[in-house]
């Protein structure tokens, strides 16, 4: 026991692959910005010329309509809300589909009584339930909020349930033979196991929230970014609509690079050399 | 001292399976005593149950007839002094090195602050001392193994089940740590039923071998181990006693396959 075996930890990357990494990552920055340049220039300078720019708006114009959203403050006064409704629904769904999915999956037989109405539920266009959930819930937040808790909820429930199916059979019998609490086997097993499924709910969650925050606030509305675009849309205001859907974009892209950190951060274990 | 109570009876096990509708066999009418302070090794060719057994003991396993005893005392459900030693060593790949063997040290209640310092101090006996801040993936798989062993001697069991702990080693690994685990084991003194595929290992390790038939598997012959303790892992191997042994057992498991 007085020495480890030889080559046990594995050594650092070189300062040399290091470099290149660099380099090659901004050459792929370079490329991006290039490519959205060409987008943006033949939007920019086919619009008018060849398509109507009433019909597809231009990125000037754009740019000009969400400065002065910003300025006025309705920019905010519509994310805030658009926003709220997300988070708390993606918090929600979250929530409650993970810990549905945990309880399924290990409640033996009785998934099998409830499994197909879970999927006949999971398979409903839930963007229809909208105008039913203004309905009960009225105009204001909770209906948006309901809406987005639909969407995510399945998304969560089915990724916990697969997560625990997954649960590697050696750990659980390791936790057993240890004799373990429920809350310990939890704590120290399943949640940890599972932690990449809920990521990975979550990621997609974003972009399935923002469909129902704006889909809902599209049916029944006085506020929100979905309000904004139906609104625009029927004043046939093209750029108000471009307007909404960019801001949209960019939330959903900051917030997936908000995942892509944490995930880094949470996950440190996997990454480690080796 | 009166009758010794055996710390481990097992009597007419017999545990089955059944898949489809189709009914397999595992160990059929085994009887065996591990007694307190024993070592018994379970050698067999694979597939012959040896790996049942030791989940039967356990309970990680509902046996379909027979009894199991610890202490005498019958088994009914994952009992409290016994120790599971895994084949792949099942250790938590999201926790730390140090985290994984605070766990069984925070399964029985201790304070935060003792785990600590029991799991240091139990990594330093394995020689894994400077490494508590690893995550087991940037180890070895002999490395890993310690971990494992350290883990175990942390929980501190009455009885060790092992199952191939070693297995998945390469050889010159395998003789470190097995040459490492005797040592710790014999300042413990703790019984173990111990199931492995290398004869060599179970004899250098244990007080008897225990050769089972394939499936469905029984207790096809007993042998002493008569060499005396402490022993040189490697070195016993080439004692007159220990290749006659070897022998013996050999044309035992020959027959079985």
């Amino acid at each position: 026991m007085e020495q480890a075996e030889s080559g046990t930890v594995l050594s650092q990357p070189e300062e040399k692959a290091g470099k290149a990494r660099i380099s090659s990552r901004l050459q792929i920055l370079l490329g991006r910005i290039l490519t959205g340049i060409v987008i943006f220039g033949l939007w920019q300078g086919l619009s008018g010329p060849v398509f109507k720019s009433t019909w597809v708006s231009r990125p000037s114009l754009i740019y000009t309509r969400l400065a002065k959203m910003t300025m006025d403050g309705s920019l905010w006064f519509h994310l805030s809300i658009t926003l709220q409704e997300m988070l708390i629904g993606l918090v929600i769904g979250m929530i409650v589909g993970t810990v549905l999915g945990i309880l399924m999956a290990t409640s033996g037989k009785v998934q099998h009584y409830f499994s197909p109405y879970i999927m006949a539920l999971s398979s409903l266009p839930r963007a229809a339930l909208a105008p039913l959930f203004v309905v009960w819930f009225g105009i204001g937040l909770n209906s948006k909020i309901s809406v987005v808790v639909m969407m995510v909820v399945f998304l969560a429930y089915y990724n916990a349930y697969e997560g625990i199916r997954n649960l590697d059979s050696d750990l659980t019998q390791m936790m057993n033979s240890f004799k373990a609490t429920r809350l310990q086997k939890l704590r120290w097993h399943t949640l940890p196991s599972i932690a990449p499924w809920m990521m990975n709910s979550i990621r997609l969650g974003i972009g399935t929230s923002t469909i129902g925050a704006v889909i809902a606030e599209m049916v029944g509305a006085n506020r929100g970014i979905g309000y904004y675009i139906s609104y625009s849309s029927a004043l046939i205001d093209t750029t108000g609509v471009f307007a909404g859907l960019v801001v949209i974009m960019i939330v959903a892209v900051f917030l997936d690079q908000v995942i892509v950190f944490s995930e880094k951060q949470i996950f440190k274990y996997r990454s480690v050399n080796g | 001292m009166g009758a010794m109570i055996p710390k481990l009876t097992i009597e007419d096990l017999t545990v089955q399976y059944v898949a489809k509708e189709q009914t397999t066999v595992a160990v059929e009418h085994v009887n065996l005593t591990v007694a307190d302070g024993e070592f018994v090794s379970i050698v067999g060719p694979s597939g012959c149950g040896k790996s049942t057994l030791l989940k039967a003991v356990s309970a990680l396993l509902k046996p379909s007839n027979g009894v199991i005893k610890l202490d005498g005392k019958r088994v009914q459900g994952v009992p409290d002094s016994v120790g599971f030693v895994f084949q792949n060593d099942a250790l938590l790949p999201w926790k730390t090195i140090v985290d994984n063997v605070r766990l069984p040290l925070e399964i029985r209640g201790y304070s935060r602050k003792e785990q600590e310092t029991e799991a240091l101090r139990l990594l330093e006996t394995v020689g894994l001392k400077g490494f508590e801040n690893y995550y087991p993936q940037q180890l070895s798989g002999g490395m890993q193994k310690r971990v494992a062993l350290a883990r175990s001697f942390g929980y501190d069991p009455d009885l060790y089940l092992m199952d191939e702990p070693f297995g998945p080693l390469d050889a010159q690994t395998r003789v470190t740590i097995g040459d490492a685990f005797l040592k710790m084991w014999e300042k413990v003194g703790k019984s173990v039923l111990f199931v492995t595929h290398d004869i060599e290992e179970a004899i250098v390790l244990s007080d008897r071998v225990v050769v089972m038939s394939k499936r469905p598997g029984r207790i096809k012959a007993v042998f002493e181990v008569n060499l005396e303790r402490p022993r040189p892992y490697y070195d016993s191997r080439f004692d007159t006693r220990f290749k006659d042994l070897q022998k013996e057992i050999w044309s035992y498991i020959a027959d079985e396959e």
